[in-house]
């Protein structure tokens, strides 16, 4: 089978609306079809990142142990923006997740060559 | 060139569905061929016949159905967001013993499988949405 590189831009916050998990589907889907799958965290996106999710309150499924099960799909490329992060008073270390982070520029540059972005 | 389409609003609250199909005229009428358009999120809401507009607005569900049948356009709405907002043929009706379908004509279910499918075919994957 032909692969693709294949992004998937996250800008939206984890819950409030379905955006986060539907995308998080998609993304599983990619890598079962062993394409060349990378995320990227931007805008209020990086808050699906966050450590410590708790949303038995709004009655919404937690999905922070989906991100945990990308590694075992080979998605290990997850991309954060870094002033992303800083606009919203977030390092590292507030992350469940390693990332490999990014000035908004250099995000810039690694979308453009994908072949495929798929924005949520 | 061959395109393939993503659809992730529902309807008349967006803007996405309109240019989409917009998009897809404009496509066809230059020439380019379109694998699939792909309806996710609130997308799958374009693809209901129960919808019935004002008759002085469009009809974007019928404008969807008309331009599958004559542009032989492959339109897919994706199972998992479909379940869970009501969108059904038969196969979903006895699969999940529900009473009714309202799948329009032009318009098949299947997995994500069928994006991802169309993102490593097409030349160019266009998404619509928020």
């Amino acid at each position: 089978m032909t692969t693709k590189q294949f992004m998937f831009v996250n800008r939206k916050a984890p819950y409030g609306t379905i955006y986060a998990w539907e995308s998080l589907e998609v993304v599983l889907i990619a890598a079962a079809f062993e394409q060349d799958v990378s995320m990227a965290f931007l805008d209020d996106g990086v808050y699906q990142l966050k450590k410590g999710h708790q949303t038995k309150g709004i009655e919404v499924k937690a999905f922070e142990k989906t991100f945990g099960a990308l590694e075992d799909y080979d998605v290990t490329k997850i991309y954060v923006d870094q002033e992303s992060l800083t606009e919203r008073g977030l390092t590292t270390d507030d992350l469940a997740l390693p990332v490999e982070v990014f000035s908004r520029a250099e995000l810039g540059k690694l979308m453009e060559e994908q072949d495929v972005v798929l924005s949520f | 060139m061959k395109f393939a389409i993503l659809v992730n609003e529902g309807p008349y609250t967006h803007q996405a569905s309109d240019t989409a199909f917009n998009f897809a005229k404009a496509v066809l009428a230059q020439g380019h061929e379109i694998f699939r358009v792909f309806f996710y999120h609130d997308g799958v809401n374009n693809a209901t016949r129960l919808t019935t507009p004002p008759q002085d607005d469009r009809n974007i569900v019928d404008r969807w159905s008309k331009l599958a049948k004559t542009s032989e356009l492959d339109m897919v709405v994706c199972v998992a967001a479909a379940q869970r907002r009501g969108i059904v043929d038969d196969g979903e009706m006895k699969r999940n013993g529900k009473d009714a379908t309202n799948l329009a004509p032009g318009f098949r279910i299947s997995g994500l499988g069928q994006l991802v499918e169309a993102g490593i075919q097409a030349d160019r994957l266009v998404v619509f949405g928020d």
